[in-house]
């Protein structure tokens, strides 16, 4: 059996209900993997749980049942391994943009001399090109330079998982596009391992290896894992001119708009079924397919 | 066209000119041609029917009094400094104390929901007494009228501060304690370094009504006690039968009082912070 870097087993949650009724359970059976360097988004309508179970990595929330096995040591509570990105930036809006990663910079290594974590912390800013705002407070950014900001702290503190709770949910179109970009530029020198939430195929796409895709609440489970089998560096120009990422594109849309109310047959403590829809589209040009899984299921999509 | 500011200014001294006119116009002693006699000279002029004195002869005492604040000449004529000072260190004493026992009670009563529903029947019921009906009990238990004055401060304005503090407490965004949390911060780092801050602006909305009722009572407090402070000094001069004195000293509490009132607002300012 392969170690994997993060686990999670049979992770349930369930909410106390008044007198007489049952239980909510809100999601159930949810099982996944994430390799070390790994980049996974995970879509689905609201109230599948999905915040539930990134803060439930983060530490910041308990399951009702099941475990997260990180390095294989079992989380529990909140650890500064885990950098958290909160969909509304969280910035301590008393503090400056400097200040405010200096915050996390401090936390993570309280030995260090002042001067190293400014560098540091300025270092990380420049990153996410905010050198001439270090002194502003988070009142008087915009939208995208205070998620800029929040992405900056998160990774200047070097976690060994960060966590992304729809971080682009609350930016316009263009604003988002670049940010996703710059994202992309720094996991891809730093390879920092990333969970993330999002609404968005296109975003998913774009920046995930692999999109878990979960089933509709209550009793919502993951229900496949989509394999993101496009080259990497993406840009957002150049994927949309490839054919196969419309196919992958219309297979996420597919299973958003008609089966997310299907539950997966068959044995619930096992992995969600893995899905590759793009290399079973590039199937007829190419004669020597990569492995496949239930390639039957999928070109009835296509 | 000027600003809306320059505009209120000139109408602010529009109406106390108005206001002064009239007050000095209706309260003119009345002519008299005779000489007064040996008695009214000793009555200070004194006739039949008291008027309430004209604001030319409040501003002549002000001019003398502020010229001279500092004078001690027997218990009975003390400068207005000087009992504006013996006020102002009781009102200070007794704020500072509060503030050291209300803010970190208050910072304990946000953060544990048990702790609040423990402590919450007894702020009820103590916060509307009057502090004045302290009194007795203070004089009788302390047995000293100085320390009893304080204590009536103490117990004014710890109450604003207290049920201020845990509530800008109890309502710090759940983010930012999060952001804490995943930071690894501990409960004494996070109350200083997220809690403090983020509850600051209310803390001091609390000191800021705090002084402002313990301004109050301090007048009414002093009239009792007596022996110093501006309460004393009113009721001392009404008991001369000097009103000119009285308004004075009044006019000097409102003054006081907004100073007091300025100098929160302004380290309000200082930890304000916009979302």
């Amino acid at each position: 059996m392969t170690k994997h870097f993060l686990k999670v087993e049979n992770l349930c949650k369930r909410y106390k209900s008044p007198k007489g009724e049952k239980d909510l359970t809100v999601f159930e059976n949810v099982n996944f993997t994430i390799e070390k360097g790994e980049y996974v988004c995970i879509i689905g309508h609201s109230g599948c749980g999905k915040s539930t179970i990134i803060n439930t990595l983060a530490g910041l929330d308990s399951p009702t049942e099941g475990v997260v096995l990180m390095d294989n040591r079992e989380v529990a509570g909140p650890s500064l391994d885990r950098g958290m990105v909160f969909q509304n930036y969280s910035l301590l809006p008393w503090l400056s943009t400097l200040d405010n990663v200096r915050f996390g910079v401090r936390a993570r290594w309280p030995n260090w001399s002042k001067e190293k974590i400014t560098s540091h912390s300025r270092e990380y800013l420049e990153m996410v090109g905010l050198k001439d705002v270090l002194n502003r407070k988070p009142s008087q950014l915009s939208g995208g330079m205070r998620q800029r900001v929040s992405i900056a702290r998160a990774f200047a503190t070097q976690p060994k998982l960060l966590l992304l709770d729809e971080p682009f949910g609350a930016l316009d179109a263009l604003t988002r596009g670049n940010i996703q970009e710059e994202l992309i530029k720094i996991w891809s020198h730093m390879q920092q391992t990333i969970f993330m939430i999002t609404h968005d195929v296109d975003e998913a796409i774009l920046l995930a290896d692999k999109i878990l895709l979960m089933s509709n609440g209550p009793n919502a489970v993951v229900a496949e894992s989509v394999v993101v089998d496009i080259a990497r560096p993406r840009k957002r120009s150049e994927i949309i001119k490839d054919e196969s990422y419309y196919h992958l594109r219309n297979y996420l849309v597919d299973f958003l708009v008609n089966r997310s109310d299907e539950r997966p047959s068959g044995e619930t403590e096992a992995l969600p079924r893995s899905v590759n829809p793009i290399s079973s589209f590039k199937k007829k040009p190419r004669p020597e397919p990569v492995v496949l899984n239930s390639s039957e299921k999928i070109e009835m999509t296509a | 066209m000027q600003s809306i500011r320059s505009r209120s200014i000139i109408l602010s001294l529009t109406i106390l000119f108005v206001l002064l006119g009239i007050w000095e116009l209706a309260n003119q002693a009345p002519a008299s041609s005779e000489a007064l006699t040996e008695y009214e000279l000793l009555m200070g002029g004194a006739d039949q029917e008291a008027r309430v004195p004209p604001p030319s002869a409040v501003i002549k005492l002000a001019i003398k009094e502020i010229g001279n604040p500092f004078y001690d000449a027997g218990p009975n004529d003390k400068g207005i400094g000087i009992q504006l000072g013996y006020s102002l260190y009781r009102v200070l004493t007794g704020f500072i104390l509060a503030a050291i026992i209300a803010i970190p009670v208050g910072f304990v009563i946000g953060m544990s929901p048990l702790m609040y529903n423990a402590l919450n029947p007894f702020i009820q019921v103590l916060r509307p007494i009057s502090p004045l009906a302290w009194m007795p009990l203070a004089l009788f238990i302390i047995k000293d009228s100085e320390t009893s004055a304080i204590f009536v401060i103490f117990i004014c304005s710890i109450w604003p501060m207290l049920i201020n503090t845990a509530f800008g407490v109890a309502g710090v965004r759940k983010d930012w304690i999060n952001v804490a949390r995943t930071h690894e911060l501990g409960a004494l780092r996070t109350a200083f370094t997220v809690v403090l801050p983020a509850a600051a602006p209310t803390i001091l909305t609390g000191m800021r009504i705090s002084i402002g009722i313990a301004w109050l009572v301090i007048v009414a407090a002093e009239m009792l006690v007596g022996g110093t402070g501006i309460g004393y000094y009113v009721w001392n001069e009404w008991n001369n039968l000097d009103l000119t004195s009285v308004i004075f000293s009044i006019l000097m509490i409102g003054m006081v009082g907004m100073l007091l009132d300025l100098g929160l607002n302004a380290a309000a300012r200082l930890v304000q912070y916009q979302e």
